[in-house]
């Protein structure tokens, strides 16, 4: 058991390298339980690899990843492929670009997880699926193939599928950015409902508002540093560092 | 010149079963080229596993860069050698189904590659391990996009499987020739057992195009 001060995620000095320019250069935060931490920050300052390399989807080279006090990768080294699923198992990713299975309809997307990785029988799954569908807004859409929702119910389904392998942790990958701007609210309402609800999540996203909104903790990257971070009255409000500054603005000048 | 097709007409119960042991041969051929295909063109997707993916890609040079006649003779007049003498339909299987058992591989691999690599990713997030991902997640959309080529594959097999005749397998070439031995008609019969192989590929063709338009619809091929 986690204590309820121990972090669900804490990465110790990771260094990710991409041949000889590095991505991540000695990156050290946590998440603690219930936490929302968004991670904001300019194109390519290493913001998706950071969050992939927190469930290995990308390997560091140097420094550790814990999970829920569980060792992720340490030194360059990956915990054993068994104890890897397991540990994925615990963390809820949600890509860009959704990711769902185009072949099995939103139902099985979403049971697929369960059944065939924690062996929860098919009817069993199938209504805690439609429980999550419920929830995000979908319930009419269970048999549905994902190649006929929009890009805001594909995200939905991602959320609810990654949510059905109840996970202690919540990994988003700008989840609304390849969204049209008027399906980008329902999307994020859904976030927010988890978040309400306690969900361990880290975020990444350019939806400052969002970010202002449900935030504990905003981490602030640049070139593979995180070079600010605090609650987002800070760094939005006052933020110290005057490339914070920068990027804000440019972010705010742009919307 | 005249023609005289007596002897097709004559014969046409042996072209008839010949061109049954063409399409028997050939789709056991298939077959056995699918799933030697399948495993090959796996082995191949990951060159960093340098042993499997050394072994599997050494297959496929040999076989595409020999011919198929000679394997075939490798198979049925080389093996005795060793006293090893497989019956000549199951020689003949077998080496139809190493042959396109490399070409396979490539369509295989090709598929699989062509899947997005986020569904790789998605699967394993959920905590799959790479087998499972490959097996419930990437290659069931990969054998979608394989069915066109593999349609593709079969009917330059049927093509091919003229040359298990000279393994003394009855097919259809082979019952030709048998005709031609006691008619000495060889330009009528040839003629004859070529418009069978065109019936055999044009139909094969028809139900591929049939089958591609169904998956377009469904979204399932590019
Ligand atoms: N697989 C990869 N191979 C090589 N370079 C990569 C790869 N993935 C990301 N990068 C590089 O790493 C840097 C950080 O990328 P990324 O983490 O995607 O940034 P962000 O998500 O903040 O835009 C970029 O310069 C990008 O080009
Ligand atoms: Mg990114």
């Amino acid at each position: 058991m986690t204590s309820p001060q121990q972090p669900i995620v804490l990465a110790r000095d990771v260094v990710k390298r991409f041949g000889d320019h590095t991505v991540l250069d000695r990156v050290s935060f946590a998440v603690d339980p219930s936490q929302v931490v968004v991670i904001i920050g300019p194109s390519g300052s290493g913001k998706s690899t950071l969050l992939r390399c927190c469930n290995a989807l990308e390997v560091p080279e140097a420094g550790s990843i814990t999970i829920c006090d569980t060792v992720l990768v340490k030194d360059g080294v990956v915990i054993p492929d068994r104890a890897l699923n397991a540990l994925r198992m615990q963390v809820g990713m949600v890509f860009q670009s959704f990711n769902l299975f185009p072949h099995l309809s939103v139902l099985d997307n979403i049971t697929v997880g369960p059944r065939t990785l924690r062996k929860v029988p098919r009817a069993e799954a199938e209504a805690a699926a439609r429980a999550l569908l419920e929830k995000v807004g979908l319930a009419e859409k269970a048999d549905a193939y994902p190649g006929t929702l929009s890009g805001g119910q594909k995200q939905r389904v991602a959320i609810a599928r990654a949510l059905a392998m109840k996970p202690r942790v919540m990994l988003f990958d700008e989840p609304t950015s390849a969204l049209d701007p008027e399906l980008v609210g329902e999307v994020l309402q859904v976030m927010k409902t988890l978040a309400r609800e306690g969900m361990t999540m880290l975020i990444v996203t350019h939806e400052m508002g969002f970010a202002r909104e449900v935030a504990d903790v905003v981490m602030v990257m640049d070139g593979g540093r995180i070079i600010e971070q605090g609650p987002p009255e800070q760094i939005f409000g006052a933020p110290s560092n005057p490339r914070t500054r920068s990027f804000l603005d440019a972010v705010i000048s742009r919307t | 010149m005249d023609l005289d097709f007596t002897p097709v007409w004559e014969g046409w119960r042996e072209l008839g079963h010949g061109a049954l042991v063409t399409i028997e041969v050939t789709s056991a051929s298939l077959l056995l080229g699918c799933a030697i295909g399948l495993l090959i063109g796996i082995a191949r997707l990951e060159p960093k596993r340098r042993l499997i993916y050394g072994a599997a890609s050494a297959y496929v040079t040999c076989i595409r860069g020999t011919p198929l006649l000679v394997q075939l003779f490798l198979l049925f007049f080389g093996l005795p050698q060793f006293n090893i003498l497989l019956p000549a339909f199951f020689c003949g299987v077998l080496g139809l189904g190493l042959y396109s058992g490399a070409y396979v591989s490539e369509i295989v691999r090709g598929a699989i590659q062509s899947i997005d690599r986020g569904q790789m990713e998605a699967a394993r997030s959920l905590g799959m391990s790479y087998v499972q991902a490959m097996r419930i997640i990437i290659i069931p959309q990969a054998v979608v996009r394989m069915i066109p080529p593999l349609g593709n594959e079969f009917i330059a097999l049927i093509k091919n499987s003229a040359l298990v005749s000279l393994l003394t397998i009855t097919d259809l070439m082979h019952e030709g020739q048998k005709i031609i031995s006691v008619s000495y008609r060889s330009l009528e019969v040839y003629l004859a057992v070529a418009a069978i192989y065109l019936l055999l590929t044009s139909t094969t063709n028809f139900i591929l195009r049939r089958i591609e338009t169904r998956l377009r619809a469904g979204g399932l091929v590019q």
